[in-house]
C-alpha cells in the first residue's frame, strides 16, 4: 500500500514567540523550528503499516528551505521519500490554499491512504486535513487514537476521541486520517537511519510542475486576512498567604480556587 | 565564512538532544544517588547507533566527522557525563588504536561489533608510576613462541570492568623505551591471566567505574600485536590526541545544563521578596558563564571542524581541552554558588556536576602537560 504523510515544520513548544515589530508575524531568527508533534504519530504509524503490509511511505512538506530539516527527521525514522512543495507563491497561504498545494502534490501519488496529524501546534486550526480529503474526494476520520486495519487491507477501523467517550468508525481506503495523541509511541531517529535519510529522494515541487496557478494559494487567494497578532497577556501575579495560622490560610486558598478559579 | 551546520549533523543535533531530553536527564539524577546507569538504557543508546559514530562506514559504523562528533558528546554530556563516557571507548580512545595501526584481519573483527555496542571497549596506558609521564610505564610484554607474555598493572581504566576489549600499551624493549620500545596489544576480557583488580571510587564520574588491571603471565596471541613492535608509544600519543577536542565537546553540554539549570533556579528562588535573578551579583555570574560558553563553543567546533579538514596541529587540540576543561571548573563553581545551600545538597543535580567537572582537568591530559604542548607549539614558532 502507498501511504503518504503530510508534515508540517512548526516552533518547538517551548519555544519564546516574539511578535515582529509591525505585529505582522513572528520573529523567526533563533526559534527552534521541529517537525509538528501530532505528525510524529502519523510518520509513526505509516512505518508501522509499511512493517507489517509493506508497500511505500512518502512524506509531503510546503514551506521555505528550512522544512527539510524535518522532512530529513521523516526520512531518518524510516520514510521512504519526501516531496517538498517549494515556491514563494505559496507563502502566506490559509488552510485551503495548502491544502490546495498539498493535493496537487499528493493526488500525481495515488495513494492508499493519507495521514495527518490532528493539528499543527502552531496555528491550531485542524483544517488543513479537512480540505484535503474534500479537494480529493476522500472520506475523512480525524483525531484517531487507535487504527485497525480491515482483513481486505482496503479499510480501516478507527477510534477516535470524542466528548466523554470514543466513536468506532469504519472507511474504505483511499482515505484521510488525522492522527491523535495515543495511537502509538513515535520512534527516535536513529543514527544510522539519519546516515541513510541522506541518500532518501526530496523531490522540489514548484507552482508550475504542481499544476496550480498563482491564483491557487499565496496571499492573493486567501480568504483569511491577518490584521494583527497580540501577545498573551501578562499573567496577573500569584497570590500569596502568610503570617497566618495554616488552617486559615488553606481555607483561603481553597475557596478562592472554587469560587475564584473554579478548578475544584 | 560559515558557521551554521550542515543538515545532517543539525538533524542529528536535534534527534540526540530529544532522546536526551526525553530519555537521560529524567533519569540521570536516579542514576548519581544509585551509581547504575539502567541496562535498558545503555541497550536504547546501542540501538539508536551512538556506540558506532567514529566508526568508518565499511565497519559497520555512521563515520561522522570530528564536528558530528562533538555535536552528539555535547548533547550526551548535558544529560550527563557518563553518558559520554560510556560511548567514549568504542568512539574513540578504545577503538582508536585498532583503527589507525591494526591489519585488516583486526579491523573485521572488533570494529564492526564494537560499532553496535556488542563489545565495549577500553585503553589501558595509565599506572601507577606513569600518569602525565606516560613514557614510566613499567608493565612488560615477552614474546613467548606464538604468544606474548604481558606482566604488570594498569589503573584508573575507566569502564574496565564492563569491557570485553583493551588497547594495553606495554615494554617491549625496555632499552629503547618510548623511542620504539613499547608496544600496543589487543587483549580480550577472558585472556588467561588477566584479571581486573580494585574498583576505585572516585570523586565523581562514579556510575562507571575507574579500574586496576592486573596481569599476571596474561597470555595474548602474537597475532593481537597492534602494527609493528615498537609503535606503541606512536599509537597511544595518536589516540590521546583524538580524545583532547571532545573534553570540549563535554565541557560545552555539561555548561549548558548548568547555564539552564541556573537561569530557572535565579528566576524562581525569591530572597529579600525578589527573585535572584534581580541581584546584579547573580546577573554577572550569568554572564560570564554565558561569555564562557560563547568562547568553549567557538574554539571546539573551530578546532573539530579544522581537524576535519587534515590540520592536526596538536597544540590546538590541547588548547580548546585546557581552556574548556578549567572554564567548566569556573561555570560549576559559580553555580553551585547561585544555587547556594542546595548547589551543596546531593538532591540537586549542580553538585555532582561539580565533582565531575573537577575530574576533566586531570585525565587525557592535565592542564599542565596541555600548557606544556602548547608553550612548545609557541616556542618554537
Amino acid at each position: 500500500m502507498k501511504i503518504v504523510v503530510c508534515l508540517k515544520q512548526t516552533p518547538d513548544t517551548e519555544a519564546t514567540i516574539k511578535l515582529t515589530a509591525d505585529k505582522q508575524g513572528i520573529e523567526e531568527q533563533n526559534i527552534k523550528w521541529v517537525m509538528n508533534p501530532y505528525d510524529e504519530y502519523a510518520v509513526e504509524q505509516a512505518l508501522r503499516l509499511k512493517e507489517k503490509h509493506g508497500g511505500e511511505t512518502v512524506v509531503v512538506c510546503m514551506g521555505p528551505d528550512r522544512v527539510t530539516e524535518a522532512m530529513r527527521t521523516a526520512l531518518a525514522m524510516g520514510m521512504d521519500k519526501g516531496v517538498h512543495l517549494k515556491d514563494d507563491a505559496f507563502a502566506h497561504s490559509d488552510a485551503t490554499g495548502t491544502a490546495k498545494a498539498l493535493a496537487a502534490a499528493i493526488k500525481p501519488l495515488s495513494p492508499d491512504l493519507i495521514l495527518c496529524g490532528r493539528q499543527a501546534i502552531d496555528w491550531d486550526m485542524a483544517q488543513v486535513p479537512a480540505i484535503l480529503a474534500e479537494l480529493l474526494d476522500m472520506p475523512q476520520v480525524t483525531v484517531v487514537a487507535k487504527m485497525e486495519m480491515g482483513a481486505d487491507g482496503k479499510s480501516a477501523v478507527c477510534n477516535r476521541r470524542i466528548e466523554g467517550g470514543e466513536e468506532v468508525v469504519e472507511v474504505k481506503f483511499p482515505a484521510v486520517l488525522t492522527c491523535d495523541k495515543g495511537l502509538n509511541e513515535p520512534r527516535y531517529a536513529s543514527l544510522p537511519g539519519i546516515m541513510k535519510a541522506k541518500k532518501k529522494e526530496i523531490k522540489p515541487l514548484g507552482l508550475a510542475e504542481s499544476g496550480l496557478s498563482a491564483n491557487d494559494v499565496g496571499k492573493a487567494s486567501s480568504k483569511v486576512q491577518i490584521l494583527e497578532y497580540l501577545p498573551l497577556p501578562e499573567r496577573p501575579p500569584g497570590k500569596v498567604f502568610k503570617e497566618q495560622e495554616t488552617p486559615d490560610m488553606v481555607k483561603q486558598v481553597v475557596k478562592l480556587l472554587r469560587e475564584e478559579a473554579k478548578i475544584i | 565564512m560559515n558557521f551554521d551546520l550542515p543538515e545532517e549533523l543539525k538533524v542529528i543535533r536535534e534527534a540526540t538532544r530529544k532522546f536526551a531530553e526525553k530519555e537521560l536527564i529524567p533519569i540521570s539524577q536516579h542514576m548519581e544517588e544509585t551509581k547504575v546507569m539502567p541496562a535498558e538504557i545503555i541497550a536504547k543508546l546501542k540501538e539508536l547507533g551512538y556506540f558506532g559514530i567514529v566508526t568508518p562506514v565499511e565497519y559497520g559504523g555512521m563515520g561522522l566527522s570530528n564536528v558530528g562528533h562533538c555535536v552528539i558528546q555535547e548533547e550526551l554530556a548535558r544529560a550527563n557525563l557518563a553518558f559520554c563516557l560510556l560511548i567514549s571507548g568504542n568512539n574513540g580512545i578504545g577503538s582508536m588504536g585498532i583503527l589507525y595501526f591494526g591489519n585488516e584481519a583486526q579491523k573485521q573483527k572488533y570494529l564492526p561489533r564494537m560499532a553496535t555496542g556488542e563489545l565495549l571497549s577500553c585503553f589501558a596506558l595509565t599506572e601507577p608510576n606513569a600518569g602525565s609521564d606516560a613514557a614510566a610505564i613499567q608493565m612488560k610484554a615477552e614474546k613467548k613462541g606464538d604468544q606474548y607474555i604481558l606482566n604488570g598493572m594498569k589503573h584508573f581504566i575507566t569502564r574496565a570492568d564492563i569491557s570485553d576489549v583493551f588497547t594495553v600499551i606495554a615494554v617491549t624493549d625496555k632499552a629503547k623505551r618510548q623511542k620504539g620500545g613499547f608496544s600496543a596489544f589487543i587483549v580480550e576480557k577472558d585472556a588467561p591471566g588477566f584479571k581486573i583488580g580494585k574498583l576505585q571510587d572516585s570523586m565523581g564520574s562514579d556510575i562507571l567505574h575507574q579500574c586496576e588491571m592486573i596481569f599476571e603471565d596474561c597470555e595474548v596471541p602474537a597475532e593481537n600485536l597492534l602494527g609493528q613492535e615498537g609503535d606503541g608509544w606512536k599509537a597511544a600519543m595518536r589516540v590521546l590526541e583524538e580524545g583532547r577536542l571532545g573534553q570540549g565537546a563535554r565541557s560545552c553540554g555539561m555548561a549548558r545544563r548548568l547555564i539552564d539549570l541556573c537561569v530557572d533556579h535565579a528566576n524562581t528562588r525569591v530572597q529579600f521578596g525578589k527573585p535572584i535573578a534581580a541581584n546584579q551579583a547573580i546577573q554577572w555570574m550569568l554572564a560570564d558563564m554565558a561569555v564562557e560558553l560563547y568562547a568553549m563553543q567557538c574554539m571546539t567546533y573551530d578546532a573539530a571542524w579544522r581537524l576535519d579538514q587534515g590540520d592536526r596541529t596538536q597544540a590546538r587540540a590541547s588548547k580548546v581541552k585546557l581552556f574548556c576543561t578549567e572554564a567548566i571548573g569556573r561555570i560549576a563553581d559559580r553555580a553551585v554558588q547561585i544555587f547556594g545551600g542546595m548547589g551543596y545538597m546531593r538532591e540537586a543535580p549542580i553538585e555532582s556536576i561539580y565533582r565531575e567537572a573537577r575530574a576533566l582537568r586531570i585525565y587525557e591530559g592535565t592542564s599542565e602537560i596541555q600548557r606544556l604542548i602548547i608553550s612548545r607549539d609557541v616556542l618554537n614558532k
